[in-house]
């Protein structure tokens, strides 16, 4: 299984979030991560989906079956090196007097932020790329992890073009 | 009226005329109430239906024979949801039909209001798109939104979600001049570089076949099809719902292929070099076991919908477009012949077909072989009527031995094998042909879900012919339980010798029943019904119920098992005659 990371740029309109989580259900692809929000434009959304597939038949596949929804504008994969990849996590650690000063000594060595303190426990917020959110949460797990809630990745590519300039959307007829 | 003010109700009628909009099956409810009124000042024929599912099948049967989009129409909740299984079959066999139903009040949405479903989202996976309409102003756009997205591209069911207050509501009509669909750019031109790597590897094959499905009927690209085989002389095979798209009589069709497929047709795609796949989607039907089907063959794949080519089958050459460009393109390239000599590939051909044809002998003297009273049908109303069919055995006699001649004049249910489809989708037909002869060949069980339409079509004057095979049984499931289950019947027996009394059925619905016991009777009741014109007409034939469907492929076999009759395996190579 390898996973991909999809960018799909969707009108902003009810039920279409419903769609593709209900075309990925139909026909058996597993989503492994999903965010959602509106774009620059209040009238389009972007959808950046993680999936986790065993060929790239499956991939094209999904890609091709989401480019069927009318509501979709445009679906591009951000490989891993061409693009910005961030999530965000919530990680609330069992923290005393005798721990604290480490916990935070590794919250600055990743340039996390302690959000929440308690005498019995802390909570960190943390942003980063899914590989060192893994590597946090590997240094903090000792400490004994009580609560943890994750964002689904979002991801832009790099350089100055937009996903919107690639889908040659002409924004004045979005509206309709 | 543009310009005017009017209710959202109005709007909509309104809209569906300037969309062309000729007829609608529908039966009215508390929330579409409102477009039933202006409905009565309207051009358009509102055909009143006894249940949703005859509707949506008749807007189907509509649809298939005439080209145009099938409309129906139904109230909220229960009769939104009667139109699923229609919604459904269209979906599977991509058939234009816009579905337009009532909804509770936008206010009243997610209360779990009276007559109350979201048949909106109980339809996202089997509708090519929806809406949900709750301002009236966007009636219009939402209407000629839904036909466009119907009709073009791959075509489909799209449904459109209209709320009560909506048709109630004042507006100023607007008629949108353009449609804004950014998202919905369906390829219709080929790509020239791939037509030009499809005429090479038609060159060089040596046994090439045209595995023609549905997309060519939707394309009506019947012409280009035929001018390419008399260009390169190809062998054709055309799919359960490709039948007529390309003339049976012609000597280079070899039939149907697939699971109940021809040996011919079946034998061509699995001994081929080159499959030219066109608007065809390598159902599991066609293929069997898919890591067996035609293993030597490369494929070029012609379709419309981008997601269909290399989804079952990896595609050498795959052709996104309208397969009308596509077979014109070809056509244009091939102006000159010159392909390989295939001459000893198409006796391959001829000889494995004059081997194995389809048998009407029937299995004990004096029953009705069910084959036999088809194929007599088809005989005596010819190639000029329609026919449609439910799903079974029966099914399967038809689209082999009914006149496949005309593009178009065949409606059955492929994708979906939705039992009942053949009642309403005969009486979609008919509306759609009025002077035409249409004949429904229909199961004992299929006749039994959705003989209700008999009523509407003896109310409105629609004489549709209706053959019933009645083998007593579920006869494709019997098949199946006799082959693969020991013998074991279970429920499958449906005693219909004791009941129904089918010609009392019928004139219990205002149709003429007829009734055919003997083989001497067949050809007096298919020209008494034929002589029918001002009502529906039944036909109860009393058939054998152990008559098989044969050549078959059992599910999940490899083609190359098929077996022409229980046991027995056609011998693939000459030379073992």
């Amino acid at each position: 299984m390898k996973t991909h990371t999809l960018s799909v740029l969707v009108q902003n309109r009810p039920g279409v979030l419903a769609r593709i989580a209900g075309l990925f259900a139909r026909r058996g692809y597993n989503i492994e991560s999903l965010a959602v929000g509106v774009t620059e434009d209040p009238e389009l959304s972007r959808i950046t989906i993680m999936v986790a597939v065993e060929s790239d038949v499956v991939l094209e596949q999904i890609v091709k079956q989401l480019n069927k929804l009318i509501e979709v504008l445009k679906i591009v994969e951000l490989e891993e090196e061409q693009a910005v990849r961030r999530e965000l996590v919530l990680i609330k650690v069992k923290a005393d007097a005798a721990t604290r000063g480490q916990i935070i000594e590794v919250v600055n060595l990743f340039r996390a932020q302690t959000v929440d303190v308690h005498p019995d426990s802390m909570t960190i917020e943390a942003t980063g790329s899914p590989h060192k959110l893994e590597a946090l949460l590997e240094m903090l797990r000792p400490y004994g992890v009580r609560e943890l809630v994750q964002s689904g990745l979002v991801a832009l590519g790099r350089g100055s073009k937009s996903l919107a300039d690639r889908a040659k959307i002409n924004r004045s007829k979005i509206a309709n | 009226m543009a310009g005017s003010q009017m209710t959202g109700a109005q709007a909509l009628v309104e809209s569906l005329e300037r969309v062309g909009v000729e007829v609608i099956f529908g039966i009215p409810g508390g929330t579409i109430l409102p477009a039933y009124d202006p409905l009565m000042d309207s051009k358009i024929r509102h055909i009143l239906v006894r249940h949703e599912q005859g509707a949506g099948h008749a807007a189907e049967g509509y649809a298939v024979t005439t080209g145009k989009v099938g409309v129906c129409m139904a109230t909220s909740g229960p009769g939104a949801t009667n139109l699923v299984t229609a919604i459904s079959n269209a979906y599977m066999d991509s058939t234009p039909i816009v579905a337009i139903t009532g909804q509770v009040a936008a206010s009243a949405i997610g209360t779990d209001a009276f007559q109350e479903a979201d048949i909106r989202g109980i339809t996202f996976p089997i509708t090519k798109h929806s809406y949900l309409v709750k301002t009236a102003s966007d009636i219009p756009k939402a209407i000629k939104a839904a036909f466009e997205l119907a009709k073009t591209g791959r075509p489909g069911p799209v449904l459109v979600d209209i709320t009560k207050d909506a048709l109630n509501a004042t507006v100023e009509f607007e008629w949108p001049q353009d449609l804004v669909l950014p998202g919905y750019r369906p390829t219709v031109k080929p790509h020239l570089r791939q037509i030009r790597e499809a005429a090479k590897l038609i060159r060089a094959a040596e046994r090439p076949v045209l595995y023609v499905g549905g997309g060519v009927c939707k394309a009506k690209a019947y012409k280009q099809l035929a001018k390419l085989v008399e260009l390169t002389g190809i062998p054709v095979v055309t799919t359960l719902m490709a039948r007529g798209a390309f003339p049976d009589s012609h000597p280079l069709n070899y039939g149907m292929p697939g699971m109940h497929g021809t040996v011919a047709a079946v034998g061509a795609l699995q001994r081929a070099d080159l499959l030219i796949a066109l608007g065809a989607r390598f159902d599991d039907r066609v293929t069997g076991r898919l890591d067996s089907f035609a293993v030597g063959a490369k494929v070029i794949h012609a379709d419309i919908d981008p997601a269909e080519i290399s989804k079952n089958r990896i595609a050498d050459v795959p052709i996104v477009g309208d397969v009308g460009h596509t077979l014109n393109e070809l056509v244009d390239l091939f102006a000159e012949g010159k392909n390989a000599d295939i001459s000893g590939w198409v006796r391959y051909l001829d000889n494995l077909r004059s081997r194995y044809h389809a048998d009407t002998t029937p299995l004990e003297e004096g029953v009705l072989s069910p084959e036999y009273v088809i194929k007599r049908i088809g005989e005596l109303a010819g190639p000029d009527a329609y026919y449609v069919t439910g799903v079974g055995q029966h099914q399967m006699w038809s689209a082999h031995l009914l006149p496949h001649q005309e593009p178009g004049h065949f409606a059955t249910s492929g994708g979906a094998g939705t039992m009942g489809f053949c009642v309403p989708a005969a009486m979609g037909a008919q509306v759609g042909h009025p002077k035409a002869q249409v004949w429904g060949i229909d199961g004992d069980g299929c006749f039994q879900m959705t003989n209700q339409e008999l009523v509407t079509c003896a109310l409105n004057g629609i004489p549709i012919k209706i053959a019933v095979m009645n083998n007593q049984s579920l006869g494709m499931v019997r098949q199946w339980q006799t082959l693969f289950y020991g013998e074991r019947y279970s429920n499958t027996d449906l005693k219909s010798l004791t009941l129904p009394d089918f010609p009392k059925l019928a004139e219990a619905m205002g149709a003429v029943g007829l009734r055919a016991v003997e083989p001497d009777q067949v050809d007096e009741v298919i020209k008494q019904a034929m002589a029918i014109n001002d009502r529906p007409v039944v036909i109860e034939f009393v058939v054998h119920k152990d008559s098989m469907v044969w050549p078959m492929v059992a599910a999940g076999a490899s083609n190359d098992d098929i077996k022409i009759a229980r046991d027995l395996a056609p011998i693939w190579e000459e030379e073992d005659l």
